[in-house]
This record gives structure tokens, C-alpha cells and sequence, in this order.
């Protein structure tokens, strides 16, 4: 392979580091209307009246609009397969505000000043209700945070908003119950993991204007720009035709984007006053009023053998949706379907619970969706149940990890919302993965602890993981490919780089079916009108999907290339070949470049331009594997915990750029040390963030994350392109188990709920 | 107030009110766009410019700060060593903090010719990423240095 597997920089790394015009902000209409919204102080009130004439009589302040200016059509914010299985449970702005920093009032001028100003002297009465901010009294708590009657769900997702839920699930394969009995060893625990805060370095922020033909072109910094496009016209009653959906660079997403924010705010004010406008958020906004990750809570018990066979494994899950259930299913679905098939031998599983609504943040998309906090259970227990056995941690995983060629029944059973497929894991290296990170650590040196002082211990640790390629039957990616005079490619591309890099890996597949250098491909993505459709960069779907579709894409341009480098040459198709450069004669001496070719076909001879198309759906979904392995130093005077080593040995097939997928892999990894020992989230009793900034909720630096090795065990995904398998999410999930359980390797002390800070260490040191 | 200062190597003569901010100034009226905004709170660096050689947060300053000062953002870098370096040692991922980076690395390679990873670690701590892991940033500082070096030796 001459450039897959090439390590080529990303093709926009230079663009973005010359301080060129590439992000929203900086491609927003000079004149855009400043917007900005105001937010509500309390976490569940009614509007009782809401007076603007004051503010509107400031001076540069264009329009102010409540929830009696805008069309209420219940959607959802979440970007997702369509119908979405998050209830529509959301309004541009509505007359109840259901958590603190929910919208109330959009208001746009010409500066910043005057907005403010104006966001100050709007008067507001409300009736306040009691909150619900603890999760696990949500359900049927006498406080209904969606009382409303057009709220509902698209299908059947165990949605009962008189009682809180969101949604609910349950599956079970044999008996629990009856397994258990057999069992002969049986542990029963419970785990929380917390709001994680995405961080995007680059604020949600969009902007909005009308074209000359007075369509509404919206550019956003968003992961899935076909359904802002999508949930826009929803929401404002206005036809798809009418909305352009522009998504320029992107300063990062990790799901946060993975929903439209700032466009309805911006669409409603260039819908107003037909002036171009825009909003970027603040830090303070981006916490408290986007979205964080699910904080679940899971009831695991775990059964085996005394052998070590583990034979029962049943979650019972509760999830913390926030006041919108975006994507509330589907991540408390993942948290099971990207665990379970870990083990697979099990004789009976269970996966079931509830997402209740909260008057918080709302929770949404986060890289891992669901998988690090089932991990963080299931791999803390597995260590517990393994001790418990007497066996060694890994060698108990080894015994009942899923390898090549085996399958799962949660494939079928669970999808992402609906039924899931079948399918046989046609590539996996995990064992490979675990062996290897064991040499790398030097577990068997290592393990489980060693003394360093009077009050320092260093402990290792370590889990396993798999995520997704995609969603099967579900999510959709196209590409086009259009030759141009001088050999060169525009690729045309629905799919949204985020920063990972995917412009460029996409580039290098059809490069690779081309065999013409990546530089030739010119690619254009993520415009909905000038790219085909795609779902968007979620799911871990980018590589497999799109790049499946580019893939076909790019097979089918080389045989219209062949085809007429054939009639040019004025040959049979089946004596002629193409290898980049030349289409040419197999057994004689006829050639013509490429370049030529193209030249003709445009301008002289049989004229027509080549464009090729494709479209893929995955019919699988194959999971990338990795290894985790943490050694931890834990200071028993303070519970402060340093992290020494950190190992991930990562099975993504095929890695088409591997200096990408390794720095996937590196950032996820600390985002996961991150939300296992500092991103600590905090709420005043009345229900207002309190981590509302970066001086507060910490995310790791440099200097917090030690010594960090990534390695990379190649295997070959069949179905893939070029054998690749998805890299984006995996990186993430291993951290906050294989840190928790090096912990306790470490000091003997069992941390279950996130983030493991030093006073959680101390206390449980204290008591032990 | 008027301010004058200079902003990669031209003299700039401004009126601008007191109460702007230099990392607004520089965006908003002067067009300096590599200059981003993460928190606007002194947490991130991605405002980090160079102000008298020293790296320092703009949106902590004023505009009105930078009377008298000599200003440096990544368009006023002479050479391209640094960004080469990052792109080169694939330090990149969305971008966003990335301007910020490499002023700090500009900071700590005027002082320091051959910084140590220690050295490195505490000349970017101001500086936060939330999409590389930081591991490839460090290999591009070490990169731009050796790349300065070799530049200086065959001078
Ligand atoms: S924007 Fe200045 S430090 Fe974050
Ligand atoms: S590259 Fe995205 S924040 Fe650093």
C-alpha cells in the first residue's frame, strides 16, 4: 500500500496555524448581529410575564425574542439517524425553563455592549418550582419537568415524561437468576461516574444569514451539519430546499457538537430582521448550558465458577439525561452493547434500566457515549470478582474475553436504540493487545504493588475495551469524485473532520484505489449544498463509513477512467489498465496520461466530465479493541494519586494514517484520565453548576498525565476499507477502570465513583 | 485612548476604548485571527501572545495595555520553523490552541535553545489542549529546536 499507511500530515495542519479565516467566528459576516441569550437563574420555573420594552429601547439593540416570537414545534437538539430515538422533547424557547442557564430570551444588536446591556433590563417573573436534582429520586418525583402534551417520542423507547423517564430498556439473555444460583462465586457493587464537561477548545458558535435567492445559509462549528440542516426546518417550519448547512474547521467536538446549539438562536434573528448574525459562546455557556456526559449509576452483580469461568453478568443501570433527553437512550443502550460482548461466554446477561430527566445540564453525545461509564463498572467489578476468585486480574480476563471469530448475541439484541445485527467479530486482536501492554508495563514485575516510601505505594492496574465502527443499518456516508483537467480530484465528502483528520485519511483511501498521490485529491466536505449526504462524524463512523463510500467511490471513478482511456486509445476495456499515470495497453505500447485524458474529455475529444459516486451503509459495525494499563503512585498521607505510566495497546485493523490514529488515541486516552481523577462536577444546592469554568473544572495539562506509550496491534478488518476499523472513541474508555483498579492494587482501597480526587482516597484509606 | 504599539514589526496607531480587551482589539480590529478564545479567563492560552518577547494571555489584558509594547502573534513569525515543526511532528488536531502553543514555544526557544521535557513541560503549562494528549507537542518543540539549531550551525 503506497498511501494508506502513510504517514502524511494533516492537510489543513498548515491553514490552521498561519491564523487564516477557517472557523465560524472568523467566517461570520462582518456585519453579523451580535447575539446572545438570556439564561435562566433558576433550575425549574414557568414564565409568568416577561416584559422587554426597556431593553428594547437601547441603543443599537435590533430584536428581542421570547417564546411567544418563535414557532414551538417540539424537536430534539440531537443529531442523529432520523427518527431519532430522543423524545422531542424541546423548543427553540418555551414558556418553562427546566434547568439553570436554559434559554429564555434571544436578543440581537449591533455590538456586544448593547447586548448585554439590553440582556440586563429584560424584566422576567417567574414561577419557581421545586427542582429535581438528584437522579435517583427523579422518577416520580412530584415535580414534572415535561409536563407539556406535545412532547413525545418518535418510537417506542420506554419514554414516560409523568414520571421523569426519558426512556427505559431491558434485555435478557437466559436467566439471572437461575445462573446465579449455580454460581460459586457471586460479588454485587455499585458504581457512579459524573458529568463529564467535553472541553472543544473552540466554543460552540454560528452564524446565519440570507443569500441572494433568500435561503437561509447557516455556518456552524457542528459535528452532523445534514441534520442541523434536518432539525432547522423542523423547527422553524421552513423546507430543507431553503437551508444551505456550512460547516467550516472545527476547534473539536467529542459529541458536544453532535447537536444543534447556537443555529436556532441565529436562524431565528436572520429570520427576523433578514440581517446576518451570530453567537459564540462563552466558556461559562458551553458548561452550563450545552451538553455533558450521562452521569450513570450501574448495580452490577458478577457470578463464576471457582475455575475462574464467569457465567453471569447483570447491569442495572440508571442514567441522569439532564432536563432534554438528547441521545438519553442511546447512551445508557451503549453503555451495555460496547461492554458485554467483552465477555461473551457468559450463560446469562442482563442489561437493564431507566434515564430519568433532571433539572441540570443536559447530558448528550461524549466520546464513548455510554461505553466508559458501563466500562468503568464492569472492569472495576471483574477485578473485584477476579480477587475474590483468587485469580490473577488478567488471567481471569483471558479466560473470558471474546477472541477472533467469535460473536456475541448482545450484537443482535442491542443496537443503538432499536435492535442491533448480527455479526461475527471478524477481527480482534485483544489478546494480543493485553499481552503486549503486559510486557510494556512489566505487569508480572509490577503487580499489584510496590513500596516506594513510609507513604507512597505504586500499584498497577489494567482493562479492557471495545467501542464501534458506525451503526449498522443506520448511519449513511457518500462521497463524490469529480477528475479535473490537470489528473488532479475534488472529493466531495458529507463527512465532518473534526479535528481528527479525517479530510486527510479519506484522501488517502481514494488516493490509495487511484494510486495517485494523496496531494492530488482535493477535498471539500461537510456543505449541504455542495456535498453529498452523511450522517456526520459520531459513532466512530467516519473511517469505516465514509471511508467505505470513498473507497467505492474511488473503485468506480478508476473504471471510468480505464473505460474511456480505452475508447481514446481505441482499445477493447479488457486490454487496458490504469496505474495513476498512465491508462495504457497490458500487452503492447499504446498509452495516454492521465493528465492528457482528462484534458480531452473536458475540452476536445468525446467530451463529458468524470464524476463517481457511492453511498455505504455498514452492515456491521466491527468493534476496534484495546488493552489499558495504568501505574499509579498513591501518596497515603494526602490520597493523592500520580499517574506514573500509562499503556494502550489498541487493536483499530488497519491503520490508514498512523500518526493520526495514534494522536486519536493519546487524546482520548487523557480526556479518560481526565474524567477519572479531575474533572470533578459540582452543583449548588439550587441546582447551578458550579465548575462553570476551566479554574474550576480542571482538565489535565501536560504536566498531569505522565508517561503516556500508545502501540498499535494491527489487525485486518475485512469489511473495512483497506482493513481499517474505527480509532476516534476507543482511546477514552480503558482510563477510569484500569486507574481505579491500580489503585486499589496500589493502597488496597476500592474508589466506585468518579472522579477518583485525593479526599475520595483519603476517607476510604481512613476507614479501611 | 489612542494606543501605539508595534504589532509584528508594523507601528500601529489606534483609538480604542479603554475598556476592550487586547485579545478583542487584536481579533476584532486589527484582524488578528490566530489569536482565539477558549475561556477568556487566563485558564487555557489559547489568547497567548508575545508581548515584549514574554508569552502572556490577551484576554486578561487590555488593549490599552499594549501602549508602548512590541506585540508578536504567529503571523508576525518570520520563519515557519515552529509551525513546521508542529506540522511535521503531527502536533495538530482541531487547531484551535495550537497559535497558543507555538507562542509559548517561541517564548521558551528564545531563552532556552535546548530545553529538557522537564523544561518543556513548565514552559507550556499556561497552555492546555483538549484533543492531542500533549505527547506530540512535546516531540514539536524538541523538533523546532533542533531544527533552529541546525539552522544557526550552518550559519
Ligand atoms: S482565552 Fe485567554 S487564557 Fe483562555
Ligand atoms: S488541537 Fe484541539 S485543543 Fe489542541
Amino acid at each position: 500500500m503506497k498511501e494508506v499507511t502513510r504517514k502524511i500530515p494533516k492537510k489543513d495542519a498548515l491553514g490552521l496555524l498561519l491564523g487564516k479565516p477557517v472557523y465560524t467566528d472568523d467566517l461570520a459576516p462582518k456585519n453579523s448581529l451580535i447575539v446572545k441569550l438570556l439564561r435562566s437563574p433558576h433550575a425549574f420555573a414557568k414564565i409568568k410575564n416577561i416584559d422587554i420594552s426597556e431593553a428594547s429601547k437601547i441603543e443599537g439593540v435590533e430584536c428581542i425574542l421570547t417564546y411567544k416570537d418563535v414557532p414551538r414545534n417540539p424537536i430534539t437538539r440531537a443529531g442523529q439517524g432520523y427518527p431519532e430515538p430522543s423524545p422531542h422533547d424541546w423548543y427553540i424557547l418555551d414558556e418553562y425553563v427546566r434547568y439553570v442557564g436554559d434559554e429564555v430570551a434571544i436578543v440581537a444588536g449591533k455590538d456586544e455592549k448593547c447586548v448585554n446591556e439590553a440582556l440586563k433590563k429584560i424584566k422576567v417573573e417567574y414561577e419557581i418550582f421545586e427542582p429535581v436534582l438528584d437522579f435517583e429520586k427523579a422518577e416520580g418525583h412530584p415535580s414534572i419537568i415535561h409536563p407539556e402534551k406535545e412532547t413525545h417520542p418518535m418510537f417506542e423507547i420506554g419514554f414516560d415524561a409523568q414520571k421523569n423517564i426519558a426512556a427505559s430498556y431491558e434485555m435478557e439473555i437466559g436467566s439471572v437468576e437461575e445462573e446465579l444460583k449455580k454460581c460459586d462465586v457471586v460479588i454485587s457493587e455499585r458504581f457512579y461516574t459524573q458529568a463529564q464537561a467535553h472541553v472543544a477548545f473552540e466554543p460552540h458558535t454560528a452564524a446565519s444569514y440570507i443569500d441572494m435567492h433568500g435561503r437561509l445559509i447557516i455556518i456552524s462549528s457542528t459535528q452532523v451539519p445534514f441534520h442541523v440542516r434536518r432539525i432547522i426546518a423542523e423547527a422553524f417550519d421552513i423546507p430543507i430546499k431553503n437551508i444551505r448547512v456550512i460547516k467550516p474547521r472545527i476547534g473539536g467536538g467529542f459529541g458536544g457538537k453532535q447537536a444543534v446549539h447556537g443555529e436556532p438562536f441565529v436562524a431565528a434573528v436572520t429570520l427576523k430582521t433578514g440581517k446576518p448574525a451570530k453567537i459564540v459562546y462563552t466558556r461559562q455557556e458551553v458548561f452550563e448550558a450545552t451538553y455533558s456526559r450521562h452521569p450513570m449509576r450501574y448495580d452490577i452483580t458478577l457470578g463464576a465458577s471457582k475455575d475462574g469461568k464467569l457465567k453471569v453478568i447483570d447491569m442495572k443501570g440508571l442514567s441522569d439525561t439532564g432536563a432534554y433527553g438528547e441521545h438519553a437512550l442511546t447512551t445508557f443502550m451503549v453503555a451495555g452493547s460496547k461492554t458485554l460482548p467483552l465477555y461473551n461466554k457468559v450463560d446469562a446477561v442482563r442489561f437493564s434500566g431507566k434515564v430519568v430527566y433532571t433539572n441540570k445540564v443536559p447530558a448528550g453525545a461524549y466520546r464513548g457515549y455510554g461505553a466508559i461509564q458501563g466500562n468503568f463498572a464492569l472492569e472495576s467489578a471483574i477485578d473485584m470478582l477476579a480477587e475474590k476468585l483468587g485469580m490473577d486480574p488478567i488471567e481471569f480476563r483471558k479466560k473470558n474475553m471474546i477472541r477472533e471469530g467469535e460473536t456475541s448475541p448482545i450484537f443482535k439484541i442491542m443496537g443503538e436504540g432499536r435492535e442491533g445485527v448480527d455479526m461475527i467479530v471478524r477481527s480482534c486482536k485483544l489478546n494480543e493487545c493485553v499481552e503486549e501492554g503486559m510486557k510494556l508495563i512489566n505487569w508480572k514485575e509490577k503487580f499489584p504493588r510496590k513500596k516506594i516510601s513510609e507513604t507512597k505505594y505504586r500499584g498497577v492496574g489494567m482493562a479492557i475495551a471495545m467501542q464501534g465502527s458506525g451503526i449498522a443499518n443506520i448511519d449513511m456516508g457518500a462521497a463524490v469524485l469529480k477528475l479535473n483537467d490537470d489528473g488532479s480530484f475534488n472529493l466531495l465528502i458529507g463527512a465532518t473532520d473534526l479535528g481528527t483528520g479525517s479530510d486527510t485519511i479519506l484522501a488517502q483511501i481514494a488516493a490509495e484505489v487511484l494510486n495517485v498521490p494523496t496531494e492530488d485529491i482535493i477535498v471539500y466536505s461537510s456543505d449541504t449544498d455542495l456535498t453529498p449526504f452523511d450522517v456526520g462524524a459520531y459513532a466512530s463512523s467516519t473511517t469505516y463509513v465514509s471511508g467505505n463510500a470513498v473507497k467505492r467511490a474511488a473503485e468506480k471513478m478508476r473504471k471510468l477512467i480505464i473505460k474511456e482511456g480505452a475508447l481514446k486509445l481505441g482499445l477493447d476495456e479488457s486490454n487496458v489498465d490504469f496505474d495513476g499515470k498512465y491508462i495504457y495497453e497490458k500487452n503492447g505500447s499504446k498509452k495516454v496520461s492521465l493528465k492528457e485524458l482528462a484534458t480531452v474529455l473536458l475540452y476536445t475529444e468525446n467530451q463529458k466530465q468524470l464524476i463517481a459516486d457511492a453511498s455505504y451503509v455498514g452492515e456491521e459495525s466491527p468493534p476496534p479493541f484495546m488493552a489499558g494499563f495504568a501505574e499509579v503512585e498513591v501518596d497515603i498521607e494526602t490520597g493523592k494519586v500520580k499517574l506514573i505510566n500509562y499503556i494502550a495497546v489498541v487493536d483499530c485493523g488497519v491503520t490508514i494514517n498512523p500518526n493520526l490514529a495514534r494522536i486519536q488515541v493519546e487524546g482520548g486516552l487523557v480526556q479518560g484520565i481526565g474524567m477519572a481523577l479531575f474533572e470533578d462536577v459540582k452543583y449548588s444546592p439550587n441546582g447551578k453548576l458550579l465548575t462553570n469554568n476551566l479554574m474550576h473544572y480542571k482538565i489535565p495539562s501536560r504536566a498531569d498525565i505522565g508517561n503516556i506509550i500508545v502501540k498499535f496491534v494491527e489487525s485486518y478488518e475485512p469489511t473495512g476499507p483497506f482493513g481499517a476499523k474505527s480509532v476516534a472513541e476507543i482511546g477514552i474508555d480503558t482510563p477510569p477502570a484500569a486507574i481505579a483498579n491500580a489503585i486499589y492494587n496500589a493502597v488496597g482501597v476500592r474508589i466506585k465513583t468518579l472522579p477518583i480526587t485525593p479526599e475520595k482516597v483519603l476517607m476510604s484509606l481512613n476507614n479501611k | 485612548m489612542i494606543v501605539k504599539f508595534k504589532l509584528n514589526g508594523k507601528e500601529i496607531v489606534k483609538d480604542v476604548p479603554v475598556y476592550k480587551r487586547a485579545l478583542d482589539f487584536l481579533r476584532d480590529d486589527l484582524g488578528i485571527l490566530s489569536v482565539k478564545e477558549g475561556c477568556g479567563e487566563g485558564e487555557c492560552g489559547a489568547c497567548t501572545i508575545l508581548v515584549d518577547g514574554k508569552n502572556v494571555h490577551s484576554c486578561l489584558m487590555l488593549a490599552v495595555e499594549l501602549d508602548g509594547k512590541e506585540v508578536i502573534t504567529v503571523e508576525g513569525l518570520e520563519d515557519k520553523i515552529i509551525q513546521n515543526a508542529y506540522v511535521e511532528a503531527g502536533a495538530i488536531q482541531c487547531g484551535f490552541c495550537t497559535p497558543g502553543f507555538i507562542i509559548s514555544t517561541k517564548a521558551l526557544l528564545e531563552q532556552n535553545k535546548n530545553p529538557s521535557s522537564e523544561e518543556i513541560k513548565e514552559a507550556l503549562e499556561g497552555n492546555l489542549c483538549r484533543c492531542t494528549g500533549y505527547l506530540k507537542i512535546e516531540d514539536a518543540v524538541k523538533l523546532a529546536a533542533k531544527m533552529y539549531n541546525k539552522g544557526s550551525d550552518e550559519r
